[in-house]
């Protein structure tokens, strides 16, 4: 028997938390906290505009697979994975 | 062989493979034009969304727009791409789990009433044609300026290639010409954007490029180097915005629930098999797209950094020929206002409006116009467009890139208009017609009503293509403010919230919906004398104002729903089924 109110609060947390990495980087760092962060150089880039033009991208392509991953195990885990 | 021989063979070559996809994969059944028979892999499915996403602006006017906004430039990029992470997270995985054909199918099933149905047909048609005419009018302009044919004669060219594989191929047919049509636009993107990279910095890795060292002898990067050069001209800091916080904010959130809310990308992950080929396809799909996203931002700097070495302060007689041929078509213009006979580029507008040719030429050869200067110190109209087209000109790039960047911006055009086509025809043939009138339809018959209404909706689009309202470009803020104020915030609740019932959905959508439209036609066509900061609610522009419209849906929404009963038992079980991957089924033939 499968307890699906766990797996969805397992599938609830993993959300919050892969969301709140994506609000920070995104809207945090790379538009609200931009200036303080043109402070520090990265290369040849001040690091506020390297997050928003360039880091930022790059964190979404991750945080998705790392999503798709991790679900796959708890999908496993909870024995609802549909392959 | 010249440019335009090598364009008319590169753009034949790439139509000739659509052609043939298509005809290679045919669809027999509504199973298959709607959604590919639901067997795509999820990385074929991951280039096909790319491609569908990426339209004639991502191509052609992105890497243009942030070479004048600079870090304001930001909005479009991440906007454009963080939506792809709501879209796994909150969307995707369970619509796919739903297993239906269409996204007003989720809408009338979730919601069940043949209302919320009909609102949700209503969104699409509008987000789509808007979306669908631009895609056109970028075929019309890519034929005008590399073939030498008239915009007319270009739409009618596109229409027909997209009729034959969208009518015949539907789904099927357009999936796996969109891989190909991907793998054409990225080719042809990266190529001349590693030339130019080269070029500045002798870095042949564009992101990389983008930090490097200008190989000038000056010893600064590409952005300090932007920054020096465009602080003396008297222009703000490239790497700092001029746009306030709030707006930026608003807009980018605005893009990315609007892109989540866009259907002709959600129906897309309809098409692979599982639930958990649905997540990593989209991160599949935005890898692809963040090939081209993160390479962008580095073409709008270097092209921006070239584009006032080449000009400013040069005599107009030495300025190289693609200044000359962009003047012929009536993208750049010069006017010599301090009569030195060299050009100089300052911030401001040279003069007020579009150019406006007298037919005579000035004593340097350049096109003399009728427009009275302004008192900036500016002398040169450049329309933002250009700058990835014309970037190979500037750059001196062989002919055949010129021909690739043709055939690329075509693939971009035609790979978005057939999507969205299809999904025009889709919520036609199977949600009016045979959901909502509930007509009789045999699979047999519902594929030729489907194919039907593609084939009309290529021909209003075409139309719109040759005659455009006028507002294009205004009206990419509608497409993302509606998805984003209609369909996103109710989808979300329907799978998130169970208590969420049909009243509260309608009403947040109607709401949001209504409350959207209004403040952007204001701005935009009632009153657009006022589209200022200190008139917009909030500081935040049209272009953000989907975000507070959202806000309002889903604000308005659990307030009503708490007025009404639950929603039915059968519904309760609906959303309980779609949050569990296992038991994913293919979508059905309708017998």
């Amino acid at each position: 028997m499968l307890d699906k109110s766990a797996y969805w609060r397992a599938n609830l947390r993993l959300m919050a938390v892969l969301l709140a990495i994506w609000f920070t980087v995104s809207f945090g760092f790379g538009i609200l906290l931009v200036e303080p962060l043109n402070a520090i150089r990265f290369g040849g880039f001040k690091l506020g505009f390297w997050i928003a033009q360039q880091g930022a991208i790059y964190l979404f392509v991750i945080l998705i697979f790392v999503y798709a991953a991790l679900m796959r195990r708890i999908d496993r885990q909870h024995g609802v994975a549909d392959d | 062989m010249d440019a335009t021989s090598l364009s008319y063979l590169f753009v034949g070559l790439s139509f000739a493979l659509y052609i043939g996809i298509a005809i290679w994969t045919r669809a027999g059944s509504t199973n298959e034009f709607y959604v590919a028979g639901g067997g795509v892999h999820p990385i074929a499915n991951g280039m096909a969304t790319a491609a569908d996403w990426m339209s004639a602006a991502s191509f052609m006017s992105m890497a243009g727009i942030i070479a004048f906004m600079g870090y304001d430039g930001t909005v479009y990029l991440m906007g454009w791409t963080g939506g792809y992470v709501l879209l796994a997270l909150l969307l995707a995985p369970y619509l796919r789990k739903f297993g239906e054909f269409t996204v007003p199918d989720f809408f009338g099933s979730r919601y069940y009433s043949k209302s919320a149905r009909t609102v949700a047909v209503v969104c699409l048609i509008l987000i789509s044609f808007t979306y669908v005419a631009g895609q056109m009018r970028g075929v019309g302009i890519v034929f005008s300026n590399f073939l030498g044919v008239d915009i007319t004669t270009g739409v009618i060219v596109g229409m027909a290639v997209v009729f034959i594989y969208a009518v015949l191929g539907g789904m099927k047919g357009i999936t796996y010409t969109q891989v190909a049509q991907y793998v054409v636009m990225i080719f042809a993107y990266l190529v001349p954007a590693i030339f130019i990279s080269l070029l500045i910095t002798d870095n042949p890795i564009p992101q990389l490029g983008l930090g490097d060292t200008v190989n000038d002898g000056s010893g600064q990067s590409v952005l300090d180097k932007l920054d020096t050069t465009l602080l003396g001209l008297g222009f703000g800091a490239y790497t700092e915005g001029t746009k306030d916080t709030i707006d930026v904010f608003a807009i980018t959130m605005a893009l990315m629930i609007g892109t989540a809310g866009l259907p002709h990308v959600i129906v897309r992950f309809f098409t692979v098999p599982n639930v958990s080929d649905a997540r990593s396809s989209a991160g599949w799909a935005l890898l692809f797209i963040a090939l081209l996203y993160t390479t962008a931002p580095a073409v709008g700097a270097f092209s921006r950094l070239n584009f006032i070495n080449t000009v400013h302060d040069q005599p107009y007689v030495y300025i190289d020929d693609w200044f000359k041929r962009w003047e012929d078509v009536g993208l750049i213009a010069w006017v010599d206002k301090n009569a030195d006979g060299a050009v100089q580029y300052a911030p401001g507008v040279p003069f007020a409006g579009k150019p406006e040719f007298t037919g005579e030429l000035t004593d340097e050869g350049a096109r003399a116009i009728t427009n009275p200067p302004s008192d900036t110190r500016n002398e040169v109209y450049v329309d933002r467009d250009i700058m990835v087209l014309a970037n190979p000109e500037i750059a001196a790039l062989p002919a055949w890139v010129i021909a690739l960047v043709a055939a690329g911006a075509l693939a971009a055009a035609l790979s978005t208009a057939a999507g969205l086509l299809l999904v025009i025809s889709t919520s036609i043939s199977h949600d009016l017609l045979k959901k909502t009138l509930e007509w009789e339809l045999t699979d047999k018959q519902e594929l030729r009503y489907a194919r039907i209404a593609a084939a009309t909706a290529i021909v209003v689009a075409g139309y719109l293509g040759i005659n455009p309202p006028g507002f294009v470009a205004e009206v990419v803020a509608f497409a993302f403010g509606l998805a984003a104020a209609s369909l996103f915030p109710a989808i979300l609740m329907g799978i998130f919230y169970q208590r969420m019932n049909r009243e509260g959905a309608i009403a947040g959508m109607v709401i949001g919906l209504i409350f959207t439209v209004v403040y952007i036609s204001w701005f935009k066509f009632i009153d657009p004398a006022s589209n200022t900061a200190e008139h917009w609610w909030f500081g935040i522009s049209p272009e953000g104002i989907g975000t507070v419209g959202a806000l309002l849906n889903f604000g308005v929404a659990c307030l009503v729903a708490r007025f009404f009963p639950a929603p039915p038992e059968s519904v309760r079980q609906l959303v309980e089924r779609i949050r569990i991957p296992s038991g994913v089924e293919r979508p059905h033939d309708h017998p």
